[in-house]
């Protein structure tokens, strides 16, 4: 664990444990049609067009648009361009499929995390940030 | 936390007592059982499978792992566009790797046992599951339209899960499965906009990416719009292009039209509480359709009609309005999307041939802006479809019109944008 100064609390959606930079989406986006094979925002609607996701730890408050965005997630994470973990308010389950085929294809685990929405508003702007899952009690820790 | 609890025949699934295919699809339902806090499953009756569209090598190993651990579907599954189009295969500029491992795709779910529609439109060619009736459709405008406008009821799912589900009958009881699920949570007031506005075809879309910007993933109840429109009523086609728009500008997987959609006779049958009231302005409305046009100027190259895929009554009315006009201009490539099945009988009744006269071309079992069909040197497409609208830039690197059908063939008959705009302000 990090010694962090700040820790928040919320809902495990899939187990896993791993660390990043903080990357918060002013819109939710669409996998499938909105982030290319590179992990890089392609959404011409969205404000973060052009910036990559991949190895961040990726906030928004839930998915957008197709199904496909679960075949694209497994896809980036198999490819190692996915986020290195991602946190909601509100649980896309679109998304938790593609971390957990992800999980049975390849044995890679990447923790998703639901809070609420008090807890979303504390989330600093930026600086890196450790995602931690106790599967057990379905717990999932944010160590700033 | 609250407890998944699994029958005795669920959990034999689970522990590999009924095969390695079945405990494999169920360690993926139970997964998302507990990411969606569900405390039961319960049995389907139909699915809809969106994987066969080739995004990558881990949507194949799933899809052909369970084809070799001896996996079949158990309840009616038809399957979503692929990344071909076999019936015409000289219209998709796949490369070997496409070619190749979307075939394989599209082979490894008949393997399992499902039925070669290869459309995004399954309800408009045979697979109308009945009011309430518990399935698993994935593709985003499928979950959308089987919710809202056949009353049917699957949650938002993806690839995997959708096929996963097939092949144990089973999904978990959460979300749009409830009934507490499918209240609104917020309602659009449209009463607002002029009859005259939507009237137009335009119109709907725009309020389709309008709901997906203001609900995101929640349902939503619309007041205020009216179901008996001149050409028609609140159509089908219409409900089908609002709801895709919708999927695709939000995560939205059911609506209400108050008067029109079968859940929501009245208002106070899809709303629980008080819930916060939208009242809709025509600016806002015209702000949704812009954000569908990314183009500037009247240049155009190419119109792609038919997504989510064309159906029979729109292959009608296309030919309705093509039949005695001019041919498109030659400047123009002119596309329609839709299923084999649609096909068959557009081309029975004679459609088929009056756009292929006029200079159009047919695209079967997949879609133009899923896999390579265009000219690469096509720059500026229009289209009806606000869904079409919406991805295409990203997905094609081209800029997008949306116009009504009247103002994509009118426009494809000059070579150059054609759009009446006057109603929109």
């Amino acid at each position: 664990m990090l010694s962090g100064s700040k820790t928040l609390t919320g809902r495990a959606l899939h187990p896993g444990s791993s660390s990043g930079e903080l990357l918060i989406l002013d819109q939710p986006i669409s996998f499938w049609g909105g982030v290319d094979h590179h992990g890089v925002i392609i959404d011409v609607h969205h404000p973060q067009c052009g910036v990559s996701v991949a190895g961040k730890v990726l906030v928004m408050t839930s998915g957008r648009g197709s199904s496909s965005a679960t075949a694209v997630l497994a896809e980036l994470i198999r490819a190692k361009k996915a986020p290195a973990a991602m946190i909601f308010t509100e649980c896309d389950t679109i998304l938790v499929i593609g971390a957990l085929v992800s999980a049975e294809l390849y044995q890679i685990q990447m923790p998703m995390v639901e809070l609420s929405a008090d807890s979303y508003a504390q989330i600093p702007k930026s600086g890196s940030v450790s995602v931690e899952v106790d599967s057990e009690n379905m717990i999932g820790l944010m160590l700033f | 936390m609250k407890k998944l609890i699994l029958t005795e025949l669920e959990q034999a699934m689970l522990a590999g007592e009924h095969g390695p295919a079945i405990a494999m699809c169920m360690r993926l339902i139970v997964g998302v059982a507990k990411a969606n806090q569900a405390t039961r499953l319960i049995e389907i009756e139909s699915a809809h499978a969106d994987g066969c569209l080739y995004h990558g090598i881990a949507g194949l190993e799933y899809t052909e792992k369970l084809v070799e651990l001896g996996g079949k579907v158990k309840v009616r599954t038809t399957t979503n566009v692929s990344s071909l189009d076999l019936l015409h295969p000289d219209l998709v500029h796949a490369d070997a790797t496409l070619a190749t491992n979307g075939r394989r795709l599209m082979d490894a779910h008949l393997a399992l046992g499902c039925e070669a529609t290869w459309t995004c439109a399954p309800y408009q060619t045979g697979h109308r599951p009945a009011f309430g009736t518990q399935i698993a459709w994935a593709e985003s405008n499928a979950i959308v339209f089987a919710n809202s406008v056949l009353g049917a009821r699957t949650d938002r799912y993806g690839d995997f899960l959708d096929i996963s589900a097939a092949i144990v009958g089973r999904v978990p009881f959460a979300g749009l499965h409830t009934d507490e699920g499918r209240k609104a949570a917020l309602v659009l007031d449209f009463s607002g906009i002029s009859r005259e506005l939507l009237e137009e075809e335009s119109a709907w879309p725009a309020i389709g990416a309008l709901l997906g910007d203001i609900a995101e993933s929640k349902v939503a109840a619309m007041i205020g719009l009216p179901g008996d429109l001149s050409d028609g009523g609140l159509t089908e086609d219409r409900l089908k292009g609002l709801g895709a728009t919708a999927a695709s500008s939000g995560g939205v997987g059911l609506f209400h039209i108050v008067g029109v959609t079968p859940e929501a006779p009245t208002l106070a049958a899809v709303v629980n509480a008080k819930v916060e009231t939208i009242k809709i302005s025509t600016a806002q409305l015209r702000a949704s359709r812009d954000r569908l046009t990314t183009a500037v100027g009247d240049d155009l190259d190419a119109v792609s009609l038919g997504t989510p895929h064309f159906s029979l009554a729109e292959f009608e009315n296309l030919a309705k309005e093509l039949e005695g006009g001019d041919n498109f201009s030659p400047s123009i490539d002119f596309y329609v999307s839709t299923s084999r099945g649609v096909l068959e009988r557009a081309e029975a009744l004679g459609y088929a041939q009056i756009l292929k006269n006029a200079g159009g071309r047919i695209v079967t079992d997949t879609c133009t802006y899923v896999t390579p069909i265009l000219n690469p040197k096509i720059k500026t497409v229009m289209t009806n479809s606000g869904k079409w609208a919406w991805y295409a830039p990203g997905n094609l690197g081209i800029e997008a019109i949306l116009g009504s059908v009247k103002e994509c063939i009118a426009s494809a008959r000059a070579g150059k944008l054609v759009r009446n705009d006057a109603l929109w302000f």
